[in-house]
C-alpha cells in the first residue's frame, strides 16, 4: 500500500512539473479567493441539522431569510432528528431540527459536555389518518386506529365500513413521523407484523389510492383528492374531528406534534436573528405556505 | 523521443498495474469491513444498549427471551404466569413515566435522588417490570432485581420470524423472512425473464432481418439505461392496479409484481449477454449443421445453444445479480411487509430493499446498524455463492452437447 502511495505522490509531482507557470499563478489566485470566500462564509455561516420532515421548511425559511439578509448564509442539511441532536451534541450543527422532543439520555449527553440545549418551538405538523375514496368509514376512535395498526382489527365490517380485509401501510421505521404515530396513536406498542412499509409519503398516497381497502396516515401538508381523510376522536367516540389546519390550531384535532429547534445556549448570539426570522410574522407565514401550522 | 516513448510506455504500464492492486485491495477491504462490523452484533444485548429491565425482588421471574420481552411490551404476554412467575398481571412501566409521577423538582440537584425515587415505584409494584437506563438505574437497592439478559443469538437473528429493529426495549431481527423473500422475487423474476430473454435472444441473433435487429437492439439497449428509480415508480403506478385487478388481490403490492418488474429490468441483459454468445458460434459448426441436412429449428437447439452455453449461463448470473441486488424498484413495489411470504400474492420485503430504506437513520455502530451491515454481508454470499455456481457450468467443455 505504502509503495502505491509513493508511487501516485510521484506521478502528481511529474504532473505538477508539467504545468506551465501561468496555470500555476492561476491556480494561487484561485486557491486563494476560495480561501477568502470560505473564511468569509464561516464567519456568519450557521448551520442546520436534522429531521427531513423540516427540511423542506427550513429550507424555504433559510432560502427567504437570505434573501432579507444579504451577506448572511444558512445551511439545511437533513438526516434525522437523532442524527441533527448527535450534531448538536458533538457540535457540529449551531441548530439541530426535531420533530420529536429531546430524550432524556441526549439530554444528559449535552450536559456532560458542559452545555445546555434551548428548545424553540417553530411550527406544528398534523398528522392526518387517511383511506381510499371509495371507503365509506369516516369517523374511527384511537382505539379502533390502534386495533387496526397493531393488526387485531383486520376487516373493515368490525369498525362499521363494508366485508374487505384491511391493508395497512405505515412509513419506514427510520422515519420521525413512525415514531410519532406509534407513540400518539399506538400509545408505544409496536406495529403488526407485516405492515406494509412505502419509503416516501408520495408512496403511501399513491398506493391507498389504488386500493380499496388501504388506511394510512400523512402529514396534512401532503392530504389531497386522491385520499380520503379519517375524522379521529381521542375521547371514545364522543367528538370526532376533521383533520385541518384550522382544527389543529384550535388544539381540537389530537395527532398534533410540535416542530422543534435545539441550539446551544451559549451560542444564543449567533443563531438569535435566524430563530427570530423564524417566529415573526413573516416567517410563520412561510411556515403555513409550506403546508405547517403556525405557532402564533 | 525514443526514450519519452518507452517512458509512456513504462508509465501507462506502472499506472495499470497500480489500478489493479488498488481495485483488488479495495474490493478486500469493503468485504473486511462488511463482515466486521456484521459480526458485531453477537456482541450486543438483547436489550438496547444501556438500558436494562428490572423488576421487584419477590418476582421469580429470572431471565426473559427477546421475544417475550416484545410481547410485554405489546401487552400480548400480560400475566406473569405465562411466564412461569406468579399469577398477577404484569405492570409496564418506562423510563418516562417516572416523570409523570413526580415533578422535576422532586428528583434533586442532577438527579441524584433519580435512583431513588425509581427504586421506590419498583418496591411497591410487586408486578412491574421497568426499562431503565444502567446511569440512573436503582442499583444494589433492596427489593429490585435485575432481569438476566444475553446477547442476540445466531438463532435469535437467522431463526427469528420478525424484523422490528427499532421495537423498544428488546428489537427483533429475524432475517429469515428477508432472505426468503430475496430469494423468492430474484427466483420468479428469473423464471419469467429467462424464457423471454433466450427467445428474443434467439429471434435476434437467428432469425431477424437486418433492419429489424438494429432497431430492436436499440429499443433493448436504450431498456437498460433507465435508472432503477423511474422503473420503480413505473411498477407502483401501473403494474401495481394491473396486478391487482387481473388477479383480484386485496393490495397489488405483491412478490409477484415485484418479480415482474425485476424481470423487465434484466431482460436488456439476458438478451443481450445471450444475444452475443450465440452470434459468436463458429460459422463452420452452423454451416455443418445445415449441410448434414440439419432444419433451421434443429440448428439452433442442437448446435448454437449448446455452443454459447457458457454466455447463456453468464447472462442468466448478471441477470440474477442485477435481480438480487436491486433496491429502488423493488422498494417501490413489493409492500416491503417483513412477513414469511406464504404465495407469490403477498408483500415482501427483500435484504436490499431493507438497508436502503434503514441504513440512513440506524445510529451508527449501534445494534441495528451492525444487523444491516449483517444484511450485506448475507446478501455477499448469495450472489458469491451463485456467482461460483456459474464459473462451475462455464467451465464445463464447449463441445459437450454435439
Amino acid at each position: 500500500m505504502k509503495s502505491n502511495c509513493n508511487n501516485i505522490e510521484l506521478i502528481l509531482h511529474h504532473q505538477k512539473k508539467n504545468q506551465t507557470k501561468k496555470h500555476k499563478k492561476m491556480k494561487k489566485l484561485l486557491l486563494i479567493a476560495t480561501l477568502i470566500l470560505s473564511f468569509q462564509i464561516f464567519a456568519t455561516a450557521q448551520v442546520l441539522k436534522g429531521s427531513d420532515t423540516m427540511l423542506p421548511l427550513s429550507q424555504k425559511l433559510a432560502e427567504q431569510y437570505m434573501k432579507a439578509n444579504k451577506g448572511k448564509t444558512v445551511t439545511v442539511n437533513g438526516g434525522g432528528s437523532g442524527v441533527g441532536i448527535a450534531a448538536l451534541v458533538d457540535n457540529t450543527t449551531d441548530i439541530a431540527m426535531a420533530s420529536r422532543r429531546i430524550k432524556f439520555a441526549e439530554k444528559q449527553k449535552m450536559q456532560e459536555t458542559g452545555r445546555t440545549s434551548k428548545e424553540v418551538i417553530v411550527a406544528y405538523d398534523a398528522l392526518a389518518v387517511v383511506v381510499n375514496p371509495a371507503n365509506q368509514v369516516t369517523n374511527l376512535t384511537r382505539e379502533q386506529l390502534e386495533g387496526i395498526f397493531t393488526g387485531k382489527i383486520t376487516n373493515w365490517k368490525q369498525v362499521g365500513g363494508a366485508d374487505l380485509k384491511i391493508i395497512v401501510y405505515s412509513r419506514e421505521t427510520s422515519s420521525g413521523t413512525y415514531e410519532f404515530f406509534k407513540e400518539s396513536v399506538l400509545k408505544n406498542k409496536n406495529y403488526m407484523n407485516g405492515i406494509m412499509s412505502m419509503p416516501a409519503t408520495g408512496a403511501i398516497i399513491q398506493s391507498i389510492s389504488q386500493t380499496k381497502g388501504a388506511i394510512g396516515y400523512v402529514g396534512l401538508a401532503y392530504l389531497n383528492s386522491s385520499v380520503k381523510a379519517i375524522h379521529v376522536s381521542y375521547d371514545k367516540g364522543k367528538t370526532y374531528v376533521a383533520p385541518s389546519v384550522a382544527n389543529a390550531k384550535n388544539k381540537t384535532y389530537p395527532i398534533v406534534r410540535p416542530l422543534f429547534y435545539y441550539y446551544d445556549i451559549k451560542l444564543e448570539k449567533k443563531v438569535k436573528p435566524y430563530i427570530d426570522y423564524v417566529l415573526s410574522s413573516e416567517g410563520q407565514a412561510i411556515v403555513s405556505k409550506v403546508g405547517y401550522i403556525p405557532v402564533k | 523521443m525514443k526514450k519519452i516513448r518507452r517512458f509512456i510506455g513504462r508509465f501507462v504500464e506502472g499506472m495499470l498495474t497500480i489500478s489493479g492492486m488498488v481495485t483488488t485491495v479495495t474490493i478486500l477491504l469493503i468485504v473486511i469491513f462488511l463482515f466486521k462490523e456484521g459480526a458485531g452484533i453477537f456482541k450486543s444485548p438483547v436489550i438496547e444498549d444501556g438500558y436494562h429491565l428490572y423488576v421487584n425482588a419477590e418476582n421469580p421471574v429470572k431471565s426473559i427471551s427477546s421475544y417475550d420481552i416484545k410481547q410485554i411490551f405489546d401487552v400480548e404476554i400480560d400475566n406473569w404466569k405465562e411466564l412461569n412467575g406468579i399469577n398477577e398481571e404484569i405492570m409496564v412501566f418506562r423510563f418516562d413515566d417516572i416523570f409523570n409521577l413526580y415533578a422535576e423538582e422532586e428528583f434533586g440537584e442532577n438527579y441524584k435522588l433519580l435512583p431513588q425515587k425509581l427504586a421506590e415505584v419498583i418496591q411497591n409494584n410487586k408486578n412491574i417490570v421497568a426499562y431503565l437506563p444502567k446511569q440512573y438505574a436503582p442499583k444494589n437497592m433492596v427489593g429490585v432485581k435485575e432481569i438476566e439478559t444475553k446477547n442476540i443469538s445466531f438463532f435469535d437473528f437467522f431463526g427469528g420470524k420478525e424484523w422490528m429493529p427499532t421495537s423498544k426495549p428488546a428489537a427483533q431481527f429475524g432475517v429469515l423472512p428477508l432472505i426468503l423473500g430475496t430469494i423468492l422475487v430474484s427466483l420468479v423474476a428469473i423464471l419469467i425473464a429467462l424464457p423471454l430473454g433466450l427467445g428474443v435472444a434467439i429471434y435476434l441473433s437467428e432469425l431477424a432481418n437486418e433492419k429489424i435487429r438494429h432497431y430492436l437492439k436499440f429499443t433493448i439497449e436504450l431498456l437498460a439505461g433507465i435508472p432503477s428509480v423511474v422503473y420503480g415508480f413505473f411498477g407502483l403506478v401501473v403494474l401495481v392496479p394491473i396486478v391487482q385487478r387481473v388477479f383480484h388481490l386485496d393490495v397489488g403490492e405483491t412478490a409477484f409484481t415485484g418479480s415482474l418488474l425485476l424481470a423487465i429490468m434484466a431482460l436488456p441483459t439476458i438478451i443481450t449477454v445471450s444475444e452475443d454468445a450465440m452470434k459468436n458460434t463458429p460459422k463452420a459448426l452452423r454451416e455443418g449443421s445445415l449441410a448434414l441436412g440439419a432444419t433451421k429449428w434443429q440448428t439452433i437447439y442442437r448446435v448454437v445453444i449448446p455452443s454459447s452455453i457458457s454466455g447463456i449461463s453468464a447472462a442468466v448470473v448478471l441477470g440474477i445479480g442485477r435481480a438480487i441486488g436491486e433496491t429502488m424498484a423493488v422498494l417501490m413495489v413489493t409492500g416491503n411487509a417483513a412477513i414469511m411470504p406464504p404465495t407469490l400474492f403477498q408483500p415482501v420485503r427483500t435484504i436490499p430493499a431493507t438497508i436502503a430504506a434503514e441504513l440512513g437513520e440506524a445510529p451508527a455502530g449501534g445494534t441495528h446498524y451492525q444487523a444491516l451491515f449483517l444484511l450485506g454481508c448475507i446478501l455477499f454470499l448469495i450472489t458469491m455463492v451463485i456467482s461460483i455456481t456459474a464459473e462451475l457450468i462455464s467451465k464445463k467443455p464447449q463441445n459437450s452437447g454435439l
